[in-house]
């Protein structure tokens, strides 16, 4: 055995090996400017886009005055949702830009430490982008994001692990077939916003489009949103619904990484990462 | 810049010929049609330097990287430092170290924070003294704050050395170890190598199309020619056999099919005694 002091086994997470991770993507981050102002640039051109559009649709529609805040709510959410998946994606994308992960996966890093570590700087990202994009939402057009209060955090727990669940696979794509699939990183969570109900209510699909709005976690969650800002009621049932399916989707995610992953070694790509 | 590591190799440790630091046995890559490697066994004591010879697509990269368990064999079993290779890689992981021209690292970040990150990802107790260490050794001091992105291409392979010899490995694997270096920055990569070896007791397995190096390095040498092991070897013997007097003319005559050249008492059957078709082990 190697002199050097091994402070965890070779069995279990290593909080260490985790918390390298982070700072491997810290240092990047300050070490970038144009990468922390990506960060804050788009929510901030999105809430003030929909805000205003908000306040235009209020003057002159008796519903959207009777439910102030449900567009720009409506859009923090679709954020937290959207920027949840990118800001896990692109740290993963970070390693096949940089072709470290071959160091990583020779290294004792396990494939979970990895993604436990991609998932926490995507709060990391998430932080930077969303808390400039509710101060604007407040002193800009009045919506205080955080009075929705403790329902807030069932929105954003469902929210982030649909992210999370989803970052997860696309970043398997990936790495099994390279930086040619880097395409569907960006435009992933597109294909399930039309189903997710953001800005319009479920019944407005076509009935049989409705069961498969339903199996999406974030069509609850928005449907929540609505009955909260709307009718003043916290829909429990919607939250506990939307947490089932992610911790299917949560599961089925890592099966399919690691699976994946079997595969990009049987397939040689680990070395190369190109397209 | 200091190469004396210490002394002692410990290269006749007990037990270095009952339990290599690598075994490799009838390891085989398919993809698709293409066979990269094609039923290798070899057998690599503890505290040895071997060097994987082969052109271009010989395999000697697909071999390696078996070996580190970031591809996955088709068939055959590879066991390294006694743990089976890649179902028991969590065990074996933090004990080895690689360097490849296949792999970068990452340019934005500083070479000391690359450096701190690789070093807690090995768990290294020390790493503030292990890094002042490692940029003494490795004479990384004029750029250790500097993105590794901005250095030259001696500066970088330097600190891929320093992040394969961050954990102190008892197993060492290289790719091209001094490809594109000059040949004053190579010879004293070489000579830390070397250095390294004899004071850590280590194994280091290095593929290479440096002959010179090889030469200088390797107490034995495994030649692959499409995908198979076509000489075995310590590199005088190998000499010997093909009547040459540098390695860099076996290696001609090995990609050019000139097997005449082979001595009348030490033909191709013996040379496969040595190879593939047995799991040679060369005690250092």
């Amino acid at each position: 055995m190697s002199d050097v002091a091994v402070r965890a086994g070779s069995r279990g997470i290593a909080l260490h090996r985790i918390g390298a991770m982070i700072l491997r993507y810290w240092y990047l981050l300050l070490s970038s400017w144009p990468r922390l102002l990506e960060l804050v640039y788009w929510p901030t051109v999105q809430i003030i886009t929909w805000g205003f559009l908000q306040t235009y649709i209020a003057q002159n529609a008796g519903f959207f005055a009777r439910a102030g805040g449900t567009l720009i709510g409506a859009v923090i959410l679709w954020d937290i949702l959207f920027r949840g998946q990118l800001g896990f994606s692109i740290s993963f994308l970070e390693e096949m830009w940089a072709r470290n992960l071959g160091n990583l996966m020779m290294s004792p890093l396990k494939p979970i430490e990895f993604l436990l570590a991609l998932m926490a700087m995507s709060l990391v990202r998430l932080a930077i982008g969303i808390i400039p994009m509710t101060g604007i939402a407040l002193f800009l057009f009045h919506f205080n994001f955080y009075g929705i209060g403790l329902p807030l955090i069932a929105f954003f727990c469902n929210l982030i692990f649909t992210s999370w669940a989803i970052g997860i696979f696309v970043s398997g794509l990936v790495l099994r077939n390279g930086l040619g699939a880097e395409s569907i990183v960006w435009t992933v969570m597109f294909a399930i916003m039309p189903l997710s109900c953001i800005y319009y209510p479920v019944s407005v699909l076509p009935h049989w489009l409705q069961f498969v709005a339903w199996t999406l976690p974030p069509t609850y969650v928005f449907e929540g949103m609505r009955a909260l800002l709307v009718d003043q009621v916290f829909r429990v049932d919607l939250m506990l619904e939307a947490a089932a399916i992610n911790v299917g989707l949560l599961i089925a995610s890592f099966a399919a990484f690691l699976a994946l992953l079997r595969s990009a070694r049987r397939n040689g790509s680990l070395l190369g990462g190109g397209e | 810049m200091n190469q004396n590591e210490g002394t002692s190799p410990g290269l006749s440790a007990p037990g270095a010929m009952t339990s290599p630091a690598i075994e490799v046995v009838h390891l085989t890559k398919l993809y698709k049609a293409t066979r990269a490697v094609d039923d290798v066994s070899f057998r690599i004591a503890g505290g040895s330097i071997t060097g994987l010879l082969g052109g271009n697509g010989a395999g000697k990269t697909t071999t390696i990287a078996m070996i580190m368990g970031l591809v996955l064999a088709t068939s055959g079993q590879v066991r390294v430092l006694g743990h089976q290779m890649p179902e028991q890689a969590a065990r074996v992981l933090g004990r080895m170290n690689f360097e490849s021209p296949y792999v970068d690292m990452p340019m934005r970040l500083t070479v000391r924070q690359n450096l701190t990150i690789f070093g807690r990802l090995y768990a290294v107790a020390d790493l503030r003294e292990r890094i002042a260490e490692l940029a003494a050794d490795l004479d990384l001091n004029d750029f250790l704050d500097r993105a590794s992105g901005k250095l030259s291409a001696g500066q970088k392979t330097r600190v891929a050395l320093a992040k394969a010899l961050i954990n102190r490995p008892e197993l060492l694997l290289l790719d091209e170890p001094t490809a594109s270096l000059d040949p004053d920055t190579a010879d004293w990569v070489r000579g830390h190598l070397d250095a390294y070896r004899k004071a850590r007791g280590a194994t280091i397995l290095l593929a290479s199309h440096n002959m010179l190096e090889v030469e200088r390095l390797c107490d034995r040498v495994i030649i692959m020619k499409r995908g198979r092991i076509e000489d075995d070897d310590s590199p005088a013997q190998i000499m010997a056999r093909y009547n040459r007097t540098t390695l860099e003319d076996v290696f001609l005559d090995v990609a050019r099919g000139r097997t005449n050249a082979l001595s009348s008492e030490a033909g191709p059957g013996s040379r496969h005694d040595n190879a593939s078709n047995k799991s040679g082990e060369v005690a250092s």
